[in-house]
């Protein structure tokens, strides 16, 4: 386990330490935030509690003000929490003195900001050399470093300008390559493409899992947009009003819904193309003659298949999914009404 | 919480305000029967002055040996600079300058500095202009290095903010001249009182821009450099200054000006041959072509100053300049050793003409003495009818200015009857739309009937305490009455009402005035583009150079000095008009179009009053203007708080100084409250 959160609290108030003080009594979280919210103070992230694996895509989705900021801050200690325990490797990060932290940040971890926080009065170079830099290695190791990551996200030819002469896709470019300069093995990304246009969104998000194929970092990914989180998750975790309230793949999430907001919330995903037939085989090994596809393939893909008058599937093991059969025709009955009776009626009004 | 809410309700009652009018015509009236309604009695003042006198001057008394051998510490780098300075030729100075004009902006700025650097020599000031300058560079690490920490200190620990605010806003209300006082009892007179003077009145500046600067670094910044592992030291110094530079920068800049500003000012107390005194001399010898051209050089230094610092503030990193980093270094470090080497090898020439100077300085001094003669009827007339008929009549009141002696006539009981008709008239036209303006014109009509020196105090007292409450609750309330008690104990209410009646006619001409062109300036971009670099260099000019066309045109006098008030405080009008009008929303804009306004209407209807928040804000900056300038402006004869100062400053007397001093500051906070709300 790479990180490890446990029933971690952060309440903003003027005496949020106040609720955690006595020992020995065990937090029931709805009664306790309910009193929190009628003694004029407010739960920003309560009772957080999950874990990301080694190298696992954990995406943190959620509206604003549903505490995905704050999940990501406490994690990163750049807010402290009030209460719990978040654990990196083994060590307690809320317990962390500022020289421990310090050292953690410059060697373990590193994160890309919405806004991208670069420093305006340095170039695209100096500025991924930045951490660098504040650890004290020299101008060329340093610059050596920078380059690479330069580089690794396609930046080449641009080292000498400067971030306002940068276009926004350009400048989180930067703001990845500045992140990953350290070689960090926790890579937290806050909504680091929601400042940017649609089409350079998707071309980035490509990128990004481009570059996860070749680092393998463990990730921590906020959003607020539900297709970014299918598109790049390798789980979800759902939430509103400072609470998660569903962690799953995202054929988890969107076949099997925790209740009715998370099924409103998910209800314009196209299932054909997040879901995908690992997600939806049976163990077992269907008749031979049977189209063979591979498990990470989106089930919209094998509608052609269907259309041809193929029964069964083949699905051969690939990636994190183990292989078997699916039917046909459950492929069908998913796509066909989706449990989202909402749907037709919502274009109807529109129309 | 609640009982002053009730109260301060009551306090804007129309039934309140109609009472307190009736009260103020009521004592107009007996008033001139009642000696002690008219003039504060002397009888009833304490003698403050005296007591601070008592006090205070001992404890400086005491402490002055130790802040003699300050003083002395201070003068020798500063001679050491000024020596420098006059020492080196003066083109090698000048390459300097320009190189720093090419490094700061383009070639443009560059051939200005050519340009006054030669005006500056060709009209033989250039040794003043170095003393000067000598001066204003010796203030400014000390200023920039306190401004600095504090704006860095308040920043850093919030609840150091409020304090440190508190004190900018005394320190920019209390003139200068009044904590010149002090400082020439400790430091005596001579250039380290001045230098000291000029470090004080230039630290806000820097304090603010500071604040400003680091408060808008953006989270995402402050948040990556510690995500990056920055430590608190690297976090403040490699992220958090680097990204407020600028607008550090920008506060250096004014903090330059500031110091020019002061630095000009405090010739009043003595020569050490610098531009300021020699602009002061030349106007009290009444040589109009002398003070012209010192002036110019002033102008001149300001100019250069402000273009160079402020073009570094404004510098884009990345951004291309005539010449780059070495190439600038070169040149400087060539210049000053050639220049030294020069100096040593050929130590007779100076390259500076002797008598080109003088005797361009008598000759504009005929020209203008030719044209003052010429114009003077044109001038004159102005004076004397904006004086007979606006000034005069304020000051002591219709009452008193409509006598045989003044207009040349006696008022008539039917000229009474038609005021009192036509005033009631409109009141009660105003009075149906809105009776707030209507009570306002209703004081109005009494101020101009009684004047406003001779409107019976315990009124003026009651109309103050009245609107602080209404306007601003308890604590303006308490500030104001606090004022009013200082002003009527000290024995300076007449002079306090002075410079009401002054600032007051200034800043409703101005607002006026100015208005208009901002109005203008708003609706059309061809006025916009004319009036803003008259702004600029109305804005650049030391308060010191507004003297010197008033002067030259109107004589001494109280007009003058009116003049010269408004000529530095017409700026804020124009600016806040024109920028509160042009920001008004586009889609309210459009939306009033849709509905069909005419652009009277547009103007009056939509604009006026969605700008009213910047416009105010306008009006509070005029008058704090109008009020740093009232002392400045003693210099050409008034007889307000400003003269009480300038005369304190004469006498070296701390208690008047003080006591002046806090006067003006506290009329200044109390206007400011009562706009800002």
């Amino acid at each position: 386990m790479k990180l490890e959160c446990r029933n971690v609290w952060k309440v903003y108030g003027r005496r949020p330490d106040f609720y955690f003080d006595s020992k020995g009594y065990t937090i029931e979280p709805d009664q306790l935030a309910e009193r929190m919210a009628a003694e004029d103070h407010i739960p920003a992230l309560i009772d957080a509690t999950f874990d990301v694996h080694e190298g696992e895509i954990f995406m943190v989705m959620g509206l604003s003000g549903s505490g995905k900021s704050t999940l990501i801050r406490c994690l990163s200690r750049l807010i402290g929490a009030n209460h719990g325990q978040i654990r990196l490797d083994g060590q307690d990060l809320l317990a962390a003195t500022p020289k421990e932290l310090i050292e953690i940040r410059r060697h373990k971890m590193g994160m890309v900001f919405q806004s991208f926080g670069l420093l305006p009065h340095l170039t695209v170079l100096e500025n991924t050399a930045f951490p660098l830099k504040l650890q004290g290695i020299d101008r060329t190791a340093r610059e050596e470093k920078a380059r690479e990551m330069i580089n690794l996200v396609g930046l080449e030819g641009r080292e000498e300008s400067y971030p306002h002469q940068l276009s926004g896709g350009q400048q989180q470019r930067v703001g990845i390559a500045r992140s990953l300069a350290v070689g960090p093995e926790l890579w937290f990304l806050d909504e680091p493409f929601s400042a940017l246009d649609p089409l350079i969104r998707r071309q980035m998000q490509d990128e990004f899992l481009r570059l996860q194929q070749q680092l393998h970092k463990t990730i921590i990914f906020v959003t607020h947009d539900i297709m970014e989180a299918c598109r790049l998750a390798d789980r979800i975790a759902l939430m509103r009003n400072g609470r998660i309230i569903q962690i799953g793949t995202p054929a988890e999430i969107l076949l099997n819904p925790a209740d009715a907001y998370v099924a409103e919330f998910t209800s314009e995903v196209s299932l054909g193309r997040v879901i995908r037939a690992g997600d939806m085989a049976q163990p077992g090994i269907a008749d031979t003659g049977h189209p063979e596809v591979d498990a990470d393939q989106p089930i919209e893909a094998l509608l052609a298949g269907i259309g041809a008058g193929a029964q069964c599937f083949t699905v051969r093991p690939s990636g994190r999914y183990s292989g078997g059969r699916l039917e046909a025709a459950r492929i069908l009955q998913i796509l066909g009404h989706s449990g989202h009776p909402a749907r037709p009626a919502a274009s109807q009004g529109i129309v | 919480m609640a009982q002053t809410h009730t109260l301060q309700d009551r306090a804007r009652d129309p039934r309140v305000w109609a009472a307190l009018l009736l009260f103020c015509i009521l004592a107009a009236v007996i008033s001139p029967s009642v000696p002690w309604l008219g003039a504060y009695p002397a009888k009833w003042t304490l003698p403050l002055e005296t007591w601070i006198n008592a006090t205070l001057q001992p404890a400086l008394e005491w402490v002055q040996p130790l802040s003699r051998l300050f003083a002395v510490g201070l003068e020798t780098p500063l001679r050491a600079l000024r020596e420098a300075l006059t020492w080196l030729p003066w083109p090698f100075v000048a390459v300097v300058v320009v190189a720093l004009a090419l490094r700061a902006s383009r070639w443009g700025l560059a051939a200005l500095a050519v340009l006054a650097q030669v005006y500056i020599v060709l009209v033989g000031y250039w040794p003043h202009s170095m003393n000067t300058l000598a001066i204003v560079l010796m203030s400014l690490p000390p200023a920039i290095a306190i401004g600095f920490a504090l704006g860095a200190a308040a920043t850093r620990w919030p609840r150091l903010e409020t304090r440190v605010v508190a004190m900018l806003d005394a320190m920019q209300t209390f003139p200068a001249f009044a904590y010149l006082i002090p400082l020439l009892i400790l430091f005596g007179f001579g250039p380290a009182a001045g230098l000291i003077a000029g470090v004080i009145f230039s630290i806000p500046p820097m304090v603010r821009n500071t604040m400003l600067g680091l408060q808008r670094v953006p989270d995402a910044v402050v948040e990556s450099a510690l995500m990056c592992g920055a430590t608190p030291f690297q976090l403040f110094w490699q992220a958090r200054v680097p990204v407020a530079k600028s607008q550090i920068l920008v506060g250096v800049n004014q903090t330059t000006m500031a110091s020019l500003s002061m630095v000009i000012i405090v010739a009043v107390i003595g020569g050490f041959n610098d531009i300021g005194w020699e602009v002061l001399s030349a106007m009290r010898g009444a040589e109009l072509g002398r003070s012209l051209l010192s002036g110019l050089v002033i102008v001149a230094m300001a100019i250069l100053l402000d273009r160079i610092t402020f073009g570094f503030a404004t510098t884009v990193a990345g951004q291309a300049r005539p010449i780059g980093r070495n190439a600038f270094w070169t040149i400087v470090a060539a210049a000053l050793i050639s220049g030294i080497a020069f100096r040593l090898l050929v130590p007779e020439v100076d390259f500076q003409p002797d008598t080109l100077g003088r005797s361009l300085a008598r000759s504009i001094d005929a020209t203008l003495l030719q044209f003052v003669g010429a114009t003077g009827n044109l001038f004159s007339a102005l004076r004397d009818g904006l004086n007979y008929g606006l000034m005069i009549p304020l000051r002591i009141g219709l009452q008193s200015a409509a006598t045989p002696a003044v207009w040349g006539f006696a008022l008539q009981g039917w000229m009474v009857a038609l005021y009192v008709i036509v005033t009631l008239a409109a009141a009660a036209f105003l009075a149906r739309r809105n009776w707030k303006w209507a009570i306002a014109l209703l004081f109005g009509t009494l101020f101009l009937a009684t004047g406003v020196t001779r409107f019976p105090w315990p009124c003026f007292v009651a109309l103050g305490l009245l609107l602080s409450f209404a306007l601003g609750g308890g604590r303006l309330f308490l500030l104001t009455a606090g004022a009013m008690a200082l002003i009527l104990l000290s024995g300076m209410w007449m002079p306090f009402t002075q410079s009401l009646y002054l600032t007051g006619l200034a800043v409703l001409l101005c607002v006026t005035i100015g208005g208009a062109f901002g109005v203008l300036a708003a609706e059309s971009d061809t006025v916009s583009r004319i009036l803003r670099p008259i702004n600029d260099a109305l804005q650049t000019m030391p308060q010191f150079v507004f003297l010197i066309p008033a002067l030259m045109l109107f004589r001494v006098g109280e007009f003058t000095a009116l003049i010269a008030i408004m000529l530095y405080a017409i700026v804020p009008p124009v600016r806040y008009v024109e920028q509160g009008l042009r920001t008004v929303p586009a889609h309210l804009v459009e939306a009033a179009q849709q509905m069909g306004v005419t652009r009277m209407q547009m103007l009056w209807q939509v604009k006026l009053p969605l700008a009213a928040p910047v416009i105010r804000l306008g009006i509070n900056q005029t008058i704090m203007a109008a009020l740093s300038m009232l002392v400045i402006a003693a210099l050409v004869g008034t007889r307000d708080l400003g003269q009480q100062v300038f005369i304190a400053l004469g006498k070296a007397n701390l208690g008047l100084g003080l006591v002046s001093g806090v006067a003006i500051a506290l009329l200044a906070m109390v206007s400011d409250r009562m706009l800002r709300r």
